[in-house]
């Protein structure tokens, strides 16, 4: 065995610059091993530690946010720029605040529970390798990683039929999804490793070496069909019409916290594994590219706008609600293809999303009762009288969800839009402002049935499941969120600038 | 002049913590007193900008300029005052009004007394930010900030219909300030400036203007998306319904002041930024403003039995002047519509208040059940018989100033909208004294003497006088001195760009 390569390819591997995802990892063996010694206190310990430890974590990261971009990294498979370190708090965040609503959903419930966390922990590490992987192989070992964890949490709460269904349409639609993935990917490293063609590549997954034999063909057929199913197969991730049909009900039958996961991470995760597809990869595709994302992208917003009109049971109204905002998201992808700052301007709509989102889950986990999936809109009346708190977080999420200044949602559309109007899309913006007017309706709707009726005496106060009081981490975390939505839409500091330098 | 600090900022940033006092849970007490430091502030700095505004040293044509860093400057967003020629006497009517208003629901015992003056509180913060942001961005940042609220005040403590109202309002608003964010992307966009900053999209574009059609495209999106949110005809339709249902002090300042932001928004950006786009429309713009809004609408509020939606109505009549004004573009049609934005929100603000007061006494608003509310309650009648004459534009007072101004400028644009417009006044007269008639004079109704012998209506109170006086005193000291607010019309809009097509529409 030839020791010199190895020590090549060691010499390649900055594992110190990973240490985020590493730190991850082992606080979510840590959890296991501490169950394992103290199986008693370990219930109560669990959560608690995991948050802890990742709030720690996000501390470090922050302080040391210049060691987090490294550039290109382990041969070839990882790049570590300042989109992806970005990414990497997104992720860190997200699992936080989900372990943080697991908490409180687990608290009602017999499942197991340090489970729970140690997959979401893996799941985040998983994400934050996904968000800087530069290798098809390297990509789709880090989605499949996100995916089965997915998949187990879909599933969770066996008891129920309808997380059961969730967790089977999930699984089912997760694989179809992997599947287009990687034909894609075959596809494009069969097209790239063809020795007839200028700029074959032995390396065809390689970002760089795969960018180059696409500029060099610029209409390659195989190559076309490729991108088309790579392309597919994240949109599934994205939750972008037409492949958002799974939404709904996944969305509706999941755990609260793991809906939460889908719909803000693994959303997130998504949109930036699109960014660097599409501004590094795929740019000498940009005549397929872009048409195909402009027309998702149109669909996907009208579809998810309209679609949310209708919805009573609030799981599937956010749900739908988040296939808008994959539009939105996509119409700054789109810009993303021809102008650096979009990019910037997406992983910014993408924090404010994750805060707003995370404040609407907050209150929605404390709304629901044991039967998790049967959240409707009518069990919010009379919540400003009974729970003020939680209907002024509730308000502010879903303020900034709709976009309405001062909350950071409207600085996300806002940057979203001038890239947009900057790169030309003028009639995707029509479409995208049609469908703020539209979602404000629904937006509205929900906040009116938190608010307005209760001036009223509702008539089946019995009816409705019961609500849990907000603890204090409960109360911190959500007060946070609803902090950082309010003061990101004033003053966008440090994050602002991070994400404005190319 | 010598304040220790940016009154423009302070100005804007009292009202907002005073509201997140009152949100992290002030006691009700304590609420109410700092509500007054709240409303106040601004109130005594926009005093203090109208006093040392000519005094003051510009740049560009604005005063008190200062720039506040927000972490956006690469993308030329910051959070920039200052005011202008244009910007000071709506800063200084945000403020007049906004203090007014803040009196008047302070002493109005309003169910949840404390929300209901967070969220004015927040109304007047974001007013007082829009007339002094020098950055398109915080210009439209600060015109929702103000918006929001009148869609939860109306939804929560409005009237008659206050559920389809408050959606109504909120769907049809947001519509058209998404439609003007559009034209203001792309005017950022087109400019190739990369700033947000009023001072530099003039600068960039007086340097390299845009083709005359591209003008025109941004023109048309500006005058959609302004024009829904001053309600020019036939996109008003709002105006009415959310007045109807506003609780008073919220009317007060949205029809008072926050409808102004459209029509200051079209002589701030519009005008000066795509000079030639305004003027291809100004003749569509006269037509729909004269024969919409002021001869239509003017004729359905003469058939309004409701006192509430006769003024709804009236304030959108009377934009049709500000809107015709606006299309001569011609300087002194402008310096009208400036006069006459003022003088209209100050009376506006008075009727819709003195409305609500009538509505105490007599528990309606149908005029066909009133009648002889004089003989008991004469000093309402004598602030209601004043602000009826502000409201028409009697001399005496602001609004007159404005409409001569506008009516010389339109001559001079076209004579036949002028005579058009200037039937409009007779019409605004026919409604207001009618009104006024039935109301207070004349014999009592039925249904209003029964009324009256169940709770006999007293006069006004010192708490409902004050705001009254503060607006009806200051219509009656700019009716009299009209220079007081508005000069410098020339460095209004910075020496940069005196735009051409206006200067030369002046020579004409």
């Amino acid at each position: 065995m030839d020791i010199s390569a190895l020590q090549h390819a060691a010499a390649g591997n900055a594992w110190g610059a990973i240490w985020p995802e590493i730190s991850l990892a082992c606080l979510a063996l840590a959890l296991l091993v501490v169950d394992l010694v103290l199986p008693r206190r370990g219930a109560g310990l669990v959560p608690n530690l995991a948050i802890l430890g990742q709030v720690v974590l996000l501390g470090i990261m922050a302080c040391r946010a210049n060691t987090l971009v490294a550039g290109e990294t382990f041969n070839g498979l990882l790049r570590l720029g300042r989109i992806a370190a970005a990414m990497r708090f997104f992720f860190v965040l997200s699992s936080l605040l989900v372990c943080i609503l697991g908490r409180i959903h687990l608290a009602r419930s017999t499942m197991p529970r340090v489970e729970f966390y140690h997959i979401v922990l893996v799941v985040a590490a998983a994400m934050m390798l996904l968000a800087e992987s530069c290798h098809f192989l390297m990509l789709f070992v880090a989605l499949e990683t996100v995916t089965v964890g997915l998949y187990v949490l879909v599933s969770y709460g066996r008891t129920s039929a309808l997380t059961l269904e969730a967790g089977l349409k999930y699984l089912i639609m997760g694989g179809l999804s992997s599947a287009l993935l990687l034909f894609g990917i075959v596809l494009l490293y069969g097209a790239a490793s063809n020795p007839l063609l200028p700029a074959a590549t032995a390396a065809s997954m390689h970002y760089a070496d795969l960018a180059r034999f696409l500029a060099a063909n610029p209409h390659n057929f195989l190559a076309t069909i490729g991108i088309t199913f790579v392309l597919a197969g994240i949109a599934f991730k994205v939750g972008a019409f037409p492949f958002q049909i799974w939404i709904p009900d996944v969305y509706q039958g999941a755990p609260t916290p793991v809906t939460a996961l889908l719909a803000v991470a693994s959303k997130g995760a998504g949109v930036a594994v699109l960014l660097g597809l599409v501004r590094f990869v795929f740019a000498p595709y940009a005549w397929l590219v872009v048409p195909i994302l402009s027309v998702m992208a149109a669909a996907t917003i009208i579809f998810g706008n309209l679609a949310a009109l209708t919805q009573h049971n609030v799981k599937r109204l956010i749900g739908l609600s988040g296939v808008s905002h994959a539009g939105f998201l996509l119409l700054g992808v789109v810009a993303a293809a021809r102008l650096p700052m979009a990019a910037g301007a997406v992983t910014f709509y993408l924090f404010t999303y994750l805060l707003a989102s995370f404040a609407v889950f907050g209150v929605m986990a404390h709304m629901a009762g044991p039967a998790d999936a049967d959240q409707e809109l009518e069990h919010y009346a009379g919540l400003a009288k009974e729970d003020p708190f939680l209907a002024l977080i509730l308000a502010v999420g879903l303020g900034s969800l709709a976009g309405i200044p001062p909350l950071a949602g409207f600085m996300g559309k806002f940057l979203v839009f001038v890239a947009a109007f900057r790169t030309g899309h003028y009639g995707l913006l029509a479409v995208a402002i049609g469908g703020v007017v539209v979602s404000i309706y629904y937006y509205f709707g929900w906040i009116k049935a938190a608010f307005f009726e209760s001036w009223r005496p509702s008539a089946d106060a019995t009816a409705r499941p019961v609500r849990t009081a907000p603890d204090w981490v409960a109360k911190v975390a959500l007060g946070a969120l609803a902090l950082a939505s309010l003061v990101l839409g004033f003053y966008q500091g440090p994050l602002g600038g991070w994400l404005s330098r190319p | 002049m010598d304040l220790p600090f940016d009154p423009l900022l302070v100005a804007m940033a009292a009202p907002l913590g005073v509201a997140l006092a009152i949100a992290c849970g002030l006691p009700k007490r304590w609420s109410v007193r700092l509500a007054y430091v709240g409303f106040g502030l601004p109130f005594l700095l926009a005093l203090h900008v109208w006093w040392h505004f000519a005094a003051a040293p510009k740049v560009a044509g604005y005063a008190f300029l200062t720039n506040y860093s927000t972490g956006l400057d690469a993308l030329g967003i910051g959070l920039k005052l200052g005011v202008n020629g244009v910007g000071m006497p709506l800063f200084v009517l945000a403020g007049i009004v906004g203090f007014a208003a803040g009196l008047y629901a302070i002493k109005s015992g309003a169910e949840r007394l404390k929300i209901y003056l967070l969220l004015l509180l927040v109304m007047q913060a974001g007013l007082m930010g829009v007339f002094a942001s020098v950055n398109v961005f915080f210009f439209y940042f600060f015109h929702e900030l103000a918006l929001i609220p009148t869609f939860i005040m109306i939804g929560i403590w409005g009237g008659r219909d206050r559920n389809y109202a408050a959606m109504t309002v909120t769907i049809y608003l947001t519509l058209g300030a998404m439609i003007s964010l559009l034209g203001l992307i792309a005017i950022y966009v087109k400019s190739g400036g990369g700033s947000f900053d009023f001072i530099s999209l003039r600068e960039a574009l007086a340097a390299n203007p845009l083709s005359v059609t591209v003008q025109k495209h941004l023109a048309g999106l500006l005058l959609l998306g302004f024009g829904i949110l001053v309600s020019l005809w036939p996109f008003h339709t709002w105006a009415p319904l959310g007045y109807g249902a506003a609780p008073s002090s919220a009317a007060m300042l949205h029809a008072g002041v926050l409808k102004k932001v459209g029509l200051y928004g079209l002589i701030q950006l519009a005008l000066p930024l795509l000079p030639a786009g305004m003027a291809g429309w100004s003749h569509a713009l006269a037509t729909l403003a004269v024969v919409g809004n002021v001869l239509v609408i003017g004729l359905i509020t003469m058939a309004q039995r409701d006192l509430k939606q006769m003024v709804g109505y009236s304030s959108v009549m009377h934009m049709g002047y500000a809107f015709v004004g606006l299309a001569t573009g011609s300087v002194l049609g402008i310096e009208g519509v400036v006069l006459l934005m003022v003088g209209h929100g100050l009376s506006v603000a008075l009727m819709f208040q003195l409305a609500t007061c009538v509505h105490h006494r007599t528990q309606t608003f149908a005029l066909d059940e009133m009648g002889g509310l004089a003989q008991k309650t004469p000093v309402l009648a004598a602030f209601f018989v004043a602000a009826t004459f502000a409201g028409i534009g009697l001399p005496g007072f602001a609004n007159f100033w404005g409409e001569l101004a506008i009516f010389t400028a339109v001559w001079h644009f076209s004579p036949s909208f002028a005579f058009l417009a200037v039937a409009g006044i007779v019409i605004s007269a026919v409604y207001a004294l009618r009104a006024l008639a039935r109301v207070f004079f004349g014999p009592p109704s039925a249904a209003f003497q029964e009324v009256a012998a169940k709770t006999p209506p007293a006069d006004l109170s010192w708490s409902e006088r004050w705001p009254a006086i503060i607006l009806l005193v200051t219509l009656a000291f700019i009716g009299v001195w009209p220079r007081s607010i508005v000069r410098d019309r020339a460095e209004a809009f910075g020496p940069s760009a005196p735009p051409a097509a206006i200067l030369a529409f002046d020579r004409r």
